[in-house]
């Protein structure tokens, strides 16, 4: 990866940066499918407790209230960042940047309480093929905001180290499809494992 | 707990277990030596390291790609002649394979064949011709391209490896559960399986999104949808079904692999488990897959039969069609692989009728190809037999599809060795016949010179005398009761026909052995073949306008397309090789060394976690993380060629093209 | 096998109803595509051979590539005879459903079967008694198979009398067979399971009532019993597991192996 002879001038054309985004939003037509084959497997699976502990034993609606709270509120705020983005305004875009960051991060260590309290009652994944399917299920979602997480610290690296350029603004537009893309998935696992399991 | 620094890895290890599997390492092992010492003797690493490893170039990772394909060839096709070796002798013996050795066979060969062979080699050509048929200068993501041709072999490495380091997968090349769980199979085999193909899959998924993209919003002006060839039509089809698919064999497979770490209960038999699901994800991946490797297939067939019939290809439209409508249908069946589960009727006949729908647009295929051949003016091109062999074999392919598609006749056949010689021969005439077709097609525009025809015939008839005598034995002996899969057997009768397919796969080797040679007599005679022109066929479309090999940059000017046969159109209308005022600077992508590097990662992540080496899985993922965040930093990743060197580069083609009677 | 000969190719030849309808099936569905094969291997061989450039006579029309009428005959024809196959399956997929009781005239001769690496097992729960690898039933009555697995997936199969299907672990599938003559079949497993399953075969004794009823006085006489103890030393993996008898089976036996998984704890 040479760097030699870099030309300063150029930069991919604009629909090169298009076409990014439509690969990117191809890319998640492709995470969707797994989401909705994890979603399969999990409403097959949820009666299989195999004598153990079931949705209703578990969940806590308040807890799973609160994660839902600053996940959406986290998408809010992101919507706020490419406000400030379009607007070039980078204090404020790095600031609900970090908002972003921060409630992403809340939920995440919410989850981990929750996994990690199942776990020590004896309700792990290697349980029950319902709980198996509910931690990959909930887990995978969750890899995913982290790796979300990671991906907002690098472009706020991008946007202090590299001011608004056309590249970082198309990386932040994609961050922003993914970070929206797992609120909408979060609503689906909020739907279909928590309140089922609660009500 | 005892923790160990190298896991699960130990001395033991290493194949002692059958002299056959110790002579099965020591080749992988002498092998791998001597392609380093022969490139070390050369002095040709800094070479490989510049213009290929790191190439973004479309048309050198297509290359690489095929490469990785027959080699891989080669090592599944060993599988399968030890494979009807040992079913020749094991009448009432155990042959010369023990048990543990045989299954590993006969899943490595199914696992090398799909994913490491067919997946490659279709990967492969698309990346070569594709930008070229749309008159584009590359893919759209070249860099992610590299990533996709370097999981891939990362995955085939892993292969490989348990060849000489453990062992590999004895599940077959699907993985049933609960077989290939925790608890009947411990070791290390079904692992090996599960990364190797992740690490490909994730590629392949990639490989998806970079295609689609650049055929739809890569195209030369005036290339509309309909106007594309049909073989970039069925490159879109197979990249929707990779990228629609693909995830269901990535959770097929992850759920498989917590199930083995973490002891959790997608699949066993116990706590709640459901080895069924398995069943369905595995082939809502699986059936899509047999139509990702077939659909490309066919979209060399509809090239090669409209080239040598010097003909326009007869129903375009219903071509086009056909493609899109298998590719939809091939979500709607997948359950006709385990008709047998005990599913209710009505379940059963659903797919079973969704299944033979499909052979009506194959069956439409067939005739547009045929009718294409209709006054024409055919040549025997060996990639014209390939065609030929195809259309005959593959209707009897087709036959005992529709066969297995009724579910009361599929309960007498099922896991027979009936199936078997099914899907070979969908497989062979069907997806390999056609990547051989494509490979004597397009090898002049990879390389410059074309292949010697004589023993591309040969390799045609052996492979088609072989495919037959192999595989035609196998159908009578699903008649005769035999299951797939049968190490040794006691009844007599089944013998002489398992003798005969035996002597198929012998004529498959001359066919093979066939191939090597005219690669050899071909690149030795290289010099009387050039291909100066860049369109040693009278093409039709596109890619025959560039030279051969095309420049880095493919067009200097992109074309304007006014018709299907968008060269032939050129051609007939005398602008094809017009030369434009003035050139213009070039965008083209930069080396890489990332791809490679992750690559390597993938590979030293899968078999630390194959081995438990857990503290190296780790560091590999935090590497992973780190080269594509690294990578994620740059913005400048192409290189501007100056018009001036351009403009070298096509006087030199202009004179080339003089010297070839083209102008 | 000892004291019987095996039919060469018993899907050509079978020895039972559901075998024949299923074998019929077969042939009418390839006579119904030759209506497509036949011309494609006609046309390809008369095309290459008329149109080949050196020495061909057929017209050249290079720039012919479109005929309506053509493309209705390619579409149509084909979805014909698809429509008709279909149809077809529709119905045969009904009358031959492997869970369809046979001749419901006739009570049918129930047994339990349970796959074990690398063996079968078959209860009779009404007579109490049991047998392995070997599957004794009079033959012109009705056979009601139900099927389990104690341990990874296999697929039941006697090629000579039709279907087959899987038996999987906490799951009870179901099969019915009709042996029309007196004959001696082999079965076996069909879906790879491991190092054993080349032997993994068994044999199926359709047996004029009298020789039957002497088979299960001959069972009787067995001083082997099945209970949970024994059980669990047979289900232990063996290959090449001799034909044996027990004159006596725990009730429920069967049930209580299918419960086992699906139960929540393995016993």
């Amino acid at each position: 990866m040479s760097l030699a002879g870099e030309d300063t001038a150029l930069l991919p054309e604009a629909d090169a940066y298009e076409q990014r985004a439509f690969g990117f939003w191809l890319y998640l037509m492709s995470d969707a499918i797994i989401f909705a084959l994890l979603f399969a497997t999990y409403l097959v699976m949820a009666g299989n407790t195999a004598g153990g502990p079931a949705g209703s034993d578990l969940f806590s609606l308040p807890h799973t209230l609160g994660e839902t709270l600053l996940l959406l509120t986290s998408s809010l705020t992101f919507g706020l960042a490419s406000v400030a983005m379009d607007a070039g305004r980078r204090p404020q875009l790095l600031a609900w940047l970090a908002v972003t960051f921060v409630l992403g991060l809340g939920f995440v260590a919410m989850e981990i309480r929750e996994f990690h309290g199942m776990i020590i009652q004896g309700a792990g994944p290697d349980r029950s093929g319902f709980l198996s399917a509910f931690f990959t299920l909930v887990g995978t979602h969750g890899l995913h905001v982290s790796a979300g997480l990671v991906f907002i610290l690098v472009m706020i690296t991008q946007v202090i180290a590299k001011e608004l350029s056309q590249p970082v603004s198309s990386r932040l537009l994609r961050l922003g499809l993914f970070w929206h893309f797992l609120d909408i998935v979060w609503i689906g696992i909020f739907s279909a494992v928590y309140l089922p399991g609660i009500l | 707990m005892e923790m160990r620094i190298l896991g699960r890895l130990t001395a033991d290890a290493l194949p002692f277990y059958s002299w056959v599997a110790v002579g099965g390492a020591v080749v992988t092992v002498l092998g791998f030596l001597t392609v380093v010492g022969v490139i070390t003797w050369l002095g040709k690493w800094r070479y490989l390291w510049n213009e290929w490893l790191t190439s973004l170039d479309h048309k050198r990772i297509g290359i690489m790609y095929v490469v990785v394909a027959l080699v891989m060839l080669l090592r599944g096709f060993v599988d399968a002649i030890m494979m009807r070796a040992q079913q020749a002798f094991a009448l009432n013996s155990d042959g010369y394979l023990p048990p543990e050795h045989f299954d590993q066979i006969f899943s490595s060969h199914g696992t090398i064949m799909i994913f490491f062979m067919a997946m490659p080699f279709l990967t492969g050509l698309i990346n070569i011709i594709v930008p070229q048929q749309i008159g584009a200068r590359d893919v759209a993501f070249p860099f992610m391209n590299s990533v996709s041709l370097w999981l891939t072999a990362a995955g085939a490495s892993l292969v490989l490896v348990s060849l000489v380091i453990g062992r590999f997968s004895t599940a077959g090349w699907s993985g049933y559960p609960p077989y290939s769980g925790a608890e009947y199979n411990p070791g290390v085999g079904v692992d090996y399986w599960i990364w190797a193909i992740q690490a490909s899959g994730i590629g392949t998924t990639l490989s998806g999104i970079n295609f689609i993209v650049t055929i739809l919003k890569r195209r030369a002006p005036g290339m509309r949808l309909m106007r594309m060839p049909l073989f970039c039509w069925t490159a879109l089809a197979s990249s929707i079904l990779m990228i629609f698919a693909f995830p269901a064999l990535t959770v097929a497979t992850a759920t498989l692999a917590l199930d083995r770490i973490f002891g959790m209960h997608f699949f066993t038999n116990a706590e709640g488990g459901n080895m069924m699901n398995y069943t369905n994800l595995f082939w809502i991946w699986g059936h899509p897959e047999v139509y990702i490797l077939i659909l490309p297939a066919f979209g060399i067939y509809s090239e090669v039969v409209a080239n040598f019939s010097a003909k326009r290809l007869f129903g375009y439209t219903s071509l086009v069609y056909a493609t899109m409508t298998i590719a939809l249908l091939s979500f709607t069946v997948w359950l006709h692989h385990f008709f047998t589960m005990g599913a209710s009727a009505n379940v059963n006949a659903f797919f079973g009728i969704a299944t033979m729908v499909i052979a009506v647009p194959t069956g439409v295929k067939v005739f547009d190809w045929l009718m294409t051949m209709f006054r024409g003016r055919i040549t025997f091109h060996p990639s014209m037999l390939w065609t030929l062999g195809f259309i005959v074999t593959f209707v009897i392919g087709g036959m005992t599809g529709v066969l297995l598609a009724l579910p009361p006749v599929n309960y007498l056949v099922h896991n027979s060795t009936f199936l078997v010689a099914h899907f070979h021969n969908m497989l062979i005439p069907g997806a390999l016949f056609g990547y051989f077709a494509g490979y004597m097609y397009w090898f002049p525009k990879a390389f410059g010179f074309t292949l010697e025809a004589r023993w591309g015939k040969r390799a045609f008839w052996c492979w088609i005398i072989g495919f037959y005598l192999a595989f035609m034995p196998l159908y009578v002996l699903g008649f005769m009761g035999m299951a797939r899969r049968t190490e040794h057997y006691d009844i007599a009768a089944w013998q002489p026909l398992l003798i005969v397919a035996a002597l198929g796969a012998l004529v498959v080797l001359a066919g093979i052995t066939s191939l090597v040679i005219q690669l050899i007599t071909s690149i030795r005679n290289r010099d009387n073949a050039r291909d100066l022109t860049g369109d040693p066929w009278d093409g039709r479309t596109l890619e025959w306008l560039t030279a051969s090999p095309p420049a880095p940059y493919n067009f200097a000017i992109l074309p304007q397309v006014w018709d299907i046969d968008a060269f032939h159109d050129m051609k007939r209308r005398s602008v094809a090789y017009a030369r434009p005022e003035r050139y213009e600077d070039i965008l083209l992508p930069k080396n890489s060394g990332a791809g490679v590097v992750l690559g390597g990662l993938a590979f030293t992540f899968g078999f630390a976690v194959v081995w438990h080496i857990w503290w190296a899985a780790i560091a590999a993922l935090i590497a992973i993380l780190g080269t594509a965040v690294a990578r994620s930093f740059r913005d400048r990743t192409e290189f501007r060629l100056p018009a001036g060197e351009v403009k070298e580069i096509e006087d030199r083609r202009l004179r080339d093209l003089a010297k070839g009677g083209a102008i | 096998m000892d004291g019987c000969t095996l039919i060469r190719a018993p899907l050509l030849h079978p020895a039972g109803p559901v075998a024949l309808a299923e074998r019929d099936l077969l042939f009418t569905a390839v006579l119904v595509m030759l209506i497509v094969i036949v011309p494609v291997f006609i046309m390809a061989f008369l095309f290459a051979w008329r149109y080949r450039a050196f020495g061909g006579r057929g017209r050249y029309t290079p720039e012919w590539s479109y005929s309506a009428k053509i493309d209705a005959v390619i579409w149509l024809v084909p979805a014909a005879i698809v429509a008709a196959l279909g149809y077809l399956l529709w119905n045969e997929t009904h009358r031959l459903d492997p869970y369809r009781q046979l001749d419901p005239g006739t009570e049918a001769l129930e047994v339990e079967v349970v796959a074990q690496n690398w063996k079968w097992l078959f209860i009779y729960p009404e007579l109490g008694i049991a047998s392995v690898n070997e599957l004794a039933f009079p033959s012109g009555r009705p056979l009601s198979l139900k099927i389990t697995s104690d341990t990874v997936m296999n697929s039941f199969f006697i090629p000579a009398l039709g279907g087959q299907i899987y038996a999987m672990a906490g799951m009870q599938t179901r099969l019915n067979l009709l042996a029309d003559k007196p004959g001696c079949f082999r079965g076996r497993n069909m879906q790879y399971s491991g190092d054993g399953f080349p032997e993994q075969h068994f044999k199926a004794l359709a047996l004029p009532r009298k020789d039957f009823d002497s088979w299960v006085a001959n069972v009787r006489k067995s001083p082997r019993t099945l209970d949970r103890t024994t059980y669990r030393a047979l289900a232990a993996p063996s290959i090449g597991h001799p034909v044996s008898y027990y004159s006596g089976v725990t009730p429920n036996l069967f049930d209580s192996i299918i419960a086992k998984y699906t139960g929540g704890h393995p016993e």
